[in-house]
């Protein structure tokens, strides 16, 4: 069983590398830190997909399933013989798969970042950083246990923390970081009261124990009811609740496009393609305790998923900064996969979301991360986010442009590229489960083609605009990444993910659905149509649109004043009418009683040192005094 | 008795053929070379130290007045790696040129009483454990007084023999009583003739009185504040970590086999003691200018928390006490290294002096943050799991209320930990301590002790694998 002990190594070499580059930063001269780093993280990969062909090809007998493995565990807190928390590595489809995506797309970055990074300040530290992620995403996926999963999943607020606001001397990216962080951090309050919850009536952290569909754990948790749903059904909304903050799902989406401040490399790692599906995966990870005791849970996880997803697109039609329509992108697919796993079942074919959700995670992984890089290119290229500053640019960069189109395909559900067959079970799933959820997917996917395709005319057609210097290709360092990014984004779709990732381990039968997937194809091409139509020429049409759907327009480019509805409630009624009175407490009453007890304790402290005379005589006495005073105590009061 | 059962008591036969090796090449060492002790000592010290970890089997010898089982082999080796940390630190101060001729005597003295505490730790009746007791007393009355023509410190060694004596005479007179009601001195046939007889809760009253002396547990304590301040720092140190943790290992294996069924009795007196300890330790060490005072005072703040685990009276007290003392010796051994090679180089040890010491010194500042922190019981640094280990045990025990007193104390125990970091590395100084160059026994030492308060910290293991020792006490 511990054939796979060496998968230790793989969250080890990036935690090692962050200690030993953040150490030395100041001694690494030029690129040596990021060199360092992505050699560290290439082993780490290179051992991640040595680690996917063993599991799944090599010791896989044909015809049995996927059982997880634990290749290592260690108990860290001993803190009652029942109460343990324990450190350890779990290896099963889902777990590998996502060590696969992490590697992945962590390795480009950091390639990428060679280039896009040069001559920052702070190169080392930035790479630091980089490990510091990876090391925890990867430490989060391997958790045997809830426990761990949550020391990780802080990890990772705090490396995307610091990530965010690595360009710190910008005012905005560092309130970007700490709404990120702030946000994040409030849903992990509901995902540690899941935690809480869930193992107080199970008694275990245990993932393998608590996703054994025939285990005690599932077995015992009926039971109280608490307003309607059972208690556990509670414990899984709760811990939905942090898996909702980390995948910027609506309503505690609103840190994920301020996060687009950060650095476009880190952008693409986090905000794309590792951090955000997190929710995604903490949902998968406990799926079976989804399915088999919280159904309710389940349908608000699919009820999130859809309106994020829909949501998200129709403000990223508005954008014009493109990484923040990369964002509201991001954030509608991960609605996507949340719907998926919402409306699966578990096992078998019934478990056709479960699969189609991972796997669309995967597509998504691969051709986000090149929107993002590409984007990266582009920026770097002509110094600003915003599309109106761009245009034409197809003659400049040539192989930024066709990754881009790529990647657009891709998401925009064209066969052959990767994201048709994902969407497509995906959309399967939904139909045979809730023909509303269906509907509304039907109409984001068509959205999706629309903003995407209003994204690349906007940069890469067009007229030309007054640049600074002429927009030259990036380097092979950075456009490599991109092809490598491209080839994943067209052929994992072929990958055989209903084999491979199932809710139960077992493979099932899976084929296209042409009712379904012609009629995607078609809502795909329509949206393409008409992005064609409105933005390849320049021309008034979008404006005329924009104005005649003026009120709604306005609505969706302002974000529907989520943002503004937070400040208003934090700002005017909690921080007036809650925390002001409870300051006044704080400082008067609070504070006063600690001030008095300080003084107190001074006081009290000055006055006994005459107790220290440096008389032996008077110790002597003092001792005899208390063997005496223990007596009386023992004769008269016990 | 054969061969094979003496080397039973391997560690005492070591350390006491390495007090009479060492005597003997002083003798043969012309007055040029005394230096070289020092080296020889650590040394061989050392392999003495290395021995204590092979592993042994459980043995009984002279009839059931020495035994060990892993457990105490445990403790020994702790005390034998504190003692080994405080001969790397003493190393500097020893060169002195006043120091020149006593170089062995000290490397003896330290090793004698380190005779005694094993001795102690092993015994398995009354008559071994005072035996060892005083074999570990009186050498460190000699080492207090070890710099002659210093009044301070020829006071400190006065005081603490006339307290210690003091202190063994009482307990000596709890132990006649033992033997008139239970009619035995060994460990195995007391605890069955337990019977609470009022003369044998005197007898054990009297006993604990003289082990709280020891450990200085307030109000048997007042003897500390001079000694500590008188003696040599390193003897300081060695007082207050080695000395205090063996018998802190002695009390808590008496009062969990020997007392045993007194233990609904005692509960309420080590309540008491625990907060008088721990508060007043606090009390006073938040007044002191002087280090080795402030550390003094604190580790008897630090000994009222060791209480915690005796209350306990489970198989986690037990577990989590070792694991205390063994984080302790490391946290207040990193602070004394560090005062000591300041004491050593400059002769300063005042806490004003450390004012911007972060400037000069970096290292030695970051070392010494690094043993408060783990002091104060700040995570992730060992410390903070030593003193939760003890809340958690006491709290399993029910005493709420105790664990709470306790958290304030350790909330207390911060602020002062803070000023000495705040001294060094926020107030400003106008003449800083000067860099300088720590010799390669301090620099060692420090870097031992840093080791243990990190390893301990993250490395759960060692707190497991004391938790399988401690099975079945």
């Amino acid at each position: 069983m511990n054939s796979y002990a060496y998968t230790l190594l793989i969250p080890l070499i990036p935690f090692f590398v962050f200690v030993s580059v953040g150490m030395a930063e100041d001694k690494l001269k030029g690129k040596l830190g990021g060199l360092i780093g992505t050699a560290g993280l290439g082993i780490a990969t290179f051992l991640s997909y040595f680690t996917a062909f063993k599991y799944f090809i090599s010791d896989h007998v044909a015809g049995t399933g996927y059982t997880s493995v634990k290749a290592f565990e260690i108990t860290w807190l001993h803190l009652t013989d029942k109460l343990t928390i324990n450190l350890g590595v779990l290896i099963d489809p889902i777990s590998v798969m996502m060590l696969v995506v992490i590697t992945t797309v962590s390795f480009m970055v950091h390639i990428y970042s060679l280039g896009y990074m040069e001559g920052e300040r702070g190169f080392a530290r930035f790479y630091a950083f980089l490990s510091l992620f990876s090391f925890s995403m990867l430490g989060l996926v391997l958790a045997t246990n809830l426990f761990q999963m949550y020391i990780f999943w802080e990890l990772v607020g705090v490396s995307s923390f610091l990530l965010i606001g690595y360009y710190y001397e910008k005012p905005s990216a560092f309130s970007a970081a700490k709404k990120a962080f702030i946000v994040t951090r409030f849903a992990d309050l509901g995902f540690l009261i899941g935690i809480l919850i869930l193992s107080f009536n199970t008694g275990t952290f245990d993932f393998k124990e608590l996703t054994n569909p025939h285990g005690i754990a599932i077995a015992s948790m009926g039971g109280a009811a608490f307003m309607g749903l059972s208690v556990i059904t509670w414990a899984l909304i709760f811990i939905f609740i942090g898996g909702a903050g980390k995948s910027a799902m609506f309503p505690l989406h609103i840190w994920l496009p301020d996060a687009m401040e950060g650095p476009t490399p880190v952008s693409a790692l986090i905000h794309a393609a590792t951090m955000v599906v997190a929710g995604v995966y903490l949902v998968a990870r406990l799926f079976p305790v989804y399915s088999q005791t919280g159904p309710a849970a389940l349908q608000v996880v699919a009820w999130v998923g859809a309106f994020t997803s829909l949501f998200a697109a129709v403000i990223a039609t508005t954008q014009t900064d493109i990484k923040r329509v990369l964002a509201f992108s991001t954030m509608s697919q991960i609605g996507y996969m949340m719907l998926s796993l919402g409306v699966s079942k578990y096992g078998g074919e019934d478990g056709l979301g479960f699969m189609a959700s991972n796997f669309h995670l995967f597509t998504h992984a691969m051709f986000k991360a090149l929107l993002f890089l590409g984007a990266g290119a582009v920026i770097h290229a002509v110094h600003s986010n915003d599309m109106n500053d761009m245009g034409g640019l197809r003659k400049y960069l040539p192989i930024t442009h066709i990754t881009f189109l790529i990647a657009c395909l891709t998401i925009a559900g064209i066969p052959p590229f990767s994201g048709f067959f994902s969407k497509d079970e995906i959309l399967s799933a939904a139909f045979e489960s809730n023909k509303i959820l269906f509907g509304i997917e039907y109409f984001v996917a068509g959205l999706t083609a629309f903003y995407m395709f209003r994204l690349y005319y906007n940069i890469f057609w067009g007229h030309d605009r007054h640049y600074h210097h002429t927009p030259h290709e990036a380097p092979l360092v950075m456009t490599v990444p991109l092809m490598i990014l491209a080839f994943g984004s067209i052929f994992s779709g072929f990958l055989p993910f209903h084999n491979l990732v199932t809710s139960d381990g077992l493979a099932f039968e899976s084929h296209i659905d042409w009712m379904i997937a012609i009629p995607s194809i078609l809502v795909g091409v329509l949206g393409i149509a008409v992005a064609t139509i409105m933005y390849k020429k320049e021309n008034a049409l979008p404006d005329k649109v924009a104005a005649s759907f003026s009120f709604f327009y306005r609505w969706a480019f302002k974000k529907f004043y989520v943002d503004e509805f937070y400040m208003f409630v934090t700002k005017k009624i909690i921080f007036n009418y809650i925390s002001r009175p409870v300051a006044w407490f704080d400082r008067h009453i609070v504070d006063g009683t600690m001030n008095g007890i300080a003084n107190l304790i001074v006081f009290v402290s000055f006055n006994i040192k005459g107790l220290q005379s440096g008389r032996v005589q008077q110790y002597a006495f003092v001792f005899v005094g208390g063997v005496v005073a223990m007596v009386l105590i023992f004769v008269y009061v016990l | 008795m054969s061969l094979s059962d003496l080397l039973t008591m391997r560690n005492e036969l070591l350390l006491t053929f390495l007090a009479m090796i060492l005597l003997t090449i002083d003798l043969n060492l012309n007055h040029a070379k005394k230096s070289w002790m020092i080296p020889i000592s650590i040394g061989l010290f050392l392999v003495v130290t290395l021995v204590g970890f092979i592993p042994q089997a459980d043995q009984t010898l002279f009839g059931g007045m020495y035994h060990t089982n892993g457990l105490i082999q445990l403790m020994k080796n702790i005390l034998n790696i504190g003692a080994f940390i405080i001969l790397l630190q003493s190393a500097s101060w020893l060169k002195t040129p006043a120091n020149a001729n006593k170089i062995s005597e000290y490397f003896f003295l330290l090793v004698t009483t380190l005779i005694g505490m094993n001795f102690m730790i092993s015994s398995g009746d009354f008559l071994m454990l005072y035996l060892g007791l005083e074999l570990a007393t009186i050498p460190i009355a000699a080492l207090a007084a070890f710099t002659h023509f210093n009044t301070k410190s020829s006071e400190a060694g006065i005081k603490l023999l006339l307290s210690s004596a003091l202190s063994s005479g009482i307990l000596l007179y709890g132990i006649s009583m033992i033997y008139g009601t239970c009619g035995s001195i060994y460990f195995d046939a007391i605890g069955a003739a337990y019977a609470n007889v009022p003369l044998q809760v005197l007898a054990f009253i009297f006993f604990f009185t003289g082990m709280a002396f020891k450990i200085s547990l307030v109000p048997f304590h007042l003897w500390t504040a001079d000694v500590y301040e008188g003696a040599p720092i390193n003897v300081t140190s060695y007082l207050s970590v080695i000395s205090k943790g063996a018998a802190a290992f002695i009390l808590i294996i008496v009062m969990f086999t020997v007392f045993k069924t007194l233990a609904p009795l005692y509960k309420n007196m080590i309540y008491l003691i625990a907060v008088l300890t721990m508060t007043v330790g606090n009390l006073f060490a938040m007044r002191q200018k002087n280090m080795k005072r402030f550390l003094a005072f604190s580790s008897i703040a630090q000994a009222g928390f060791i209480l915690l685990g005796i209350l306990g009276t489970n198989k986690m007290g037990m577990t989590s006490v070792v694991y205390f003392v063994l984080v302790y010796i490391f946290s207040n051994l990193g602070a004394f290294g560090v005062v000591s090679a300041i004491s050593a180089k400059t002769g300063k040890e005042y806490m004003d002096d450390y004012d911007g010491l972060y400037l000069t010194n970096p290292k030695l500042s970051l070392l010494m943050m690094l043993s408060m922190f783990s002091l104060a019981g700040i995570p992730p640094v060992a410390g903070f799991f030593g003193k939760m280990f003890l809340f958690t045990s006491a709290a399993s025990g029910g005493y709420y209320w105790l664990v709470f007193i306790a958290v304030l104390n350790a909330t207390i125990s911060l602020y002062y930990y803070l000023l000495v970091v705040k001294a060094m590395f926020i107030n400003k100084n106008e003449q800083p301590i000067a860099f300088f160059h720590s010799d390669g026994y301090t620099k060692v030492g420090l870097m031992l002790c840093a080791l243990g308060i990190f390893v301990l910290g993250f490395w759960s293991q060692v707190y497991e694998f004391i938790n399988g020792l401690t099975f079945g006490i």
